[in-house]
């Protein structure tokens, strides 16, 4: 799979910013910079890695600019992201 | 209430200001660039958020356009209760959009599941709005969308909205024979409230059943303006309680205070009841 530098999100509270380049290295890393990341870092490390997983895409960097965002909002932005960057849907 | 598809805040908090209806909007509040993240957001936004008895409502893109299909697709896989069409001109693009709806839930097991809400908003719209109205079963109710309809009717937007007279007399009986609901469409200018009210008690005049909102601010005066009075609330539990007692005598006549109640004071009366449920002045329980 083809990976290109992608984002989606915003820098808005409640929203995060999303940024998807490929990677040397075959897994997943995660930088996060979260207001929350105290509290909840692992689980928004955790959302990100498991929503990438479910989408097969692997061997990228993955910066994330949280701002509070909701599980559902960190999925919706991730996978935003990984379309981008594959150029693969998830609709038919 | 009508709230943009791509923004996580305000989707995450609009019930908490009481709507009766949250429409997500995927089409116009959201750029061409954005679509694919509003979709996904609208999506798991419906997936996961508890939005408790709040009708969800989506607008989707038409269904000519690179996006509508698959914003059909993802609202319909969230479980959305109500599919917005906008600019509907025919009842043929109704019909087209009940079939792309069909294939997904019969994908899912669930046919049957999703509702139609038309949002009218040209001229050609108003003349077919009864076609409109009764396209499918799944229609629930017609829309007018006005920024459209006046510039389509080259006419301005008017304080008074002598304008839309006629669009939204057509719209609400169209509605009223087709046994959907109507609705107003929204009023912009959130610092004139006096205006916004004077508009809400003219659509309530008319026969509409609700009016589209762009803020919290205006559900206020929304629920004042339909709230009945305490009196037409009294009277009209009196009539209910009357038509409970014919039924226990087995008695096909109704009276109240000893007039006799024919079936339009019956059906004022049911309706009063209903808004006063909707405006939050009488529950259920209060009934029973």
């Amino acid at each position: 799979m083809e990976i290109k530098n992608a984002s989606a999100g915003t820098f808005e509270s409640g929203d995060i910013f999303i940024q998807i380049a490929p990677s040397t290295t075959s897994g997943v890393t995660i930088d996060l910079d979260s207001t929350v990341a105290f509290q909840f870092g692992e689980q928004i490390k955790r959302v990100i890695a498991d929503t990438l997983q479910e989408l097969n895409v692997t061997g990228v960097e993955v910066k994330a600019t949280d701002k509070g965002a909701l599980d559902c909002t960190i999925r919706a932005r991730v996978t935003a992201a990984a379309v981008r960057a594959t150029g693969v849907d998830v609709w038919k | 209430m009508f709230v943009p598809g791509n923004n996580p805040a305000m989707m995450q908090d609009a019930f908490i200001y009481g709507p009766d209806s949250i429409m997500l909007d995927l089409e116009d509040s959201v750029t061409m660039a954005e679509k694919d993240a509003a979709r996904l957001l609208v999506y798991n936004a419906l997936k996961t958020i508890d939005y408790g008895n709040t009708e969800m409502v989506v607008r989707v893109n038409p269904l000519n356009t690179p996006y509508g299909k698959k914003d059909v697709e993802a609202v319909v896989k969230a479980g959305v209760h109500v599919i917005r069409m906008p600019k509907t001109e025919t009842a043929d693009e109704i019909r087209e959009l009940e079939a792309e709806i069909e294939k997904v839930e019969t994908e899912l097991g669930c046919v049957g599941r999703t509702q139609i809400m038309a949002a009218i908003e040209s001229t050609l719209g108003v003349i077919n709005a009864y076609a409109i109205a009764t396209a499918s079963k799944r229609m629930m109710g017609i829309a007018l969308g006005a920024e459209d309809y006046c510039a389509n009717l080259k006419a301005q937007r008017t304080p008074d909205g002598m304008e839309l007279l006629m669009a939204r007399q057509t719209i609400v009986v169209a509605a009223r024979a087709a046994g959907i609901d109507a609705l107003d469409t929204v009023y912009s200018n959130l610092n004139d409230m006096e205006t916004f009210r004077k508009e809400v008690e003219l659509i309530k005049t008319l026969g509409f059943d609700g009016k589209s909102i762009i803020n919290p601010r205006q559900i206020e005066v929304v629920n004042e303006v339909f709230a009945p009075t305490e009196k037409a609330i009294e009277k009209a539990m009196g009539i209910i309680a009357a038509i409970k007692e014919a039924e226990k005598r087995g008695s096909g006549v109704i009276s109240y205070k000893g007039k006799m109640v024919d079936r339009p004071v019956v059906l004022r009366a049911q309706r009063t009841i209903e808004l006063a449920i909707a405006s939050g002045i009488l529950t259920k329980e209060e009934l029973s």
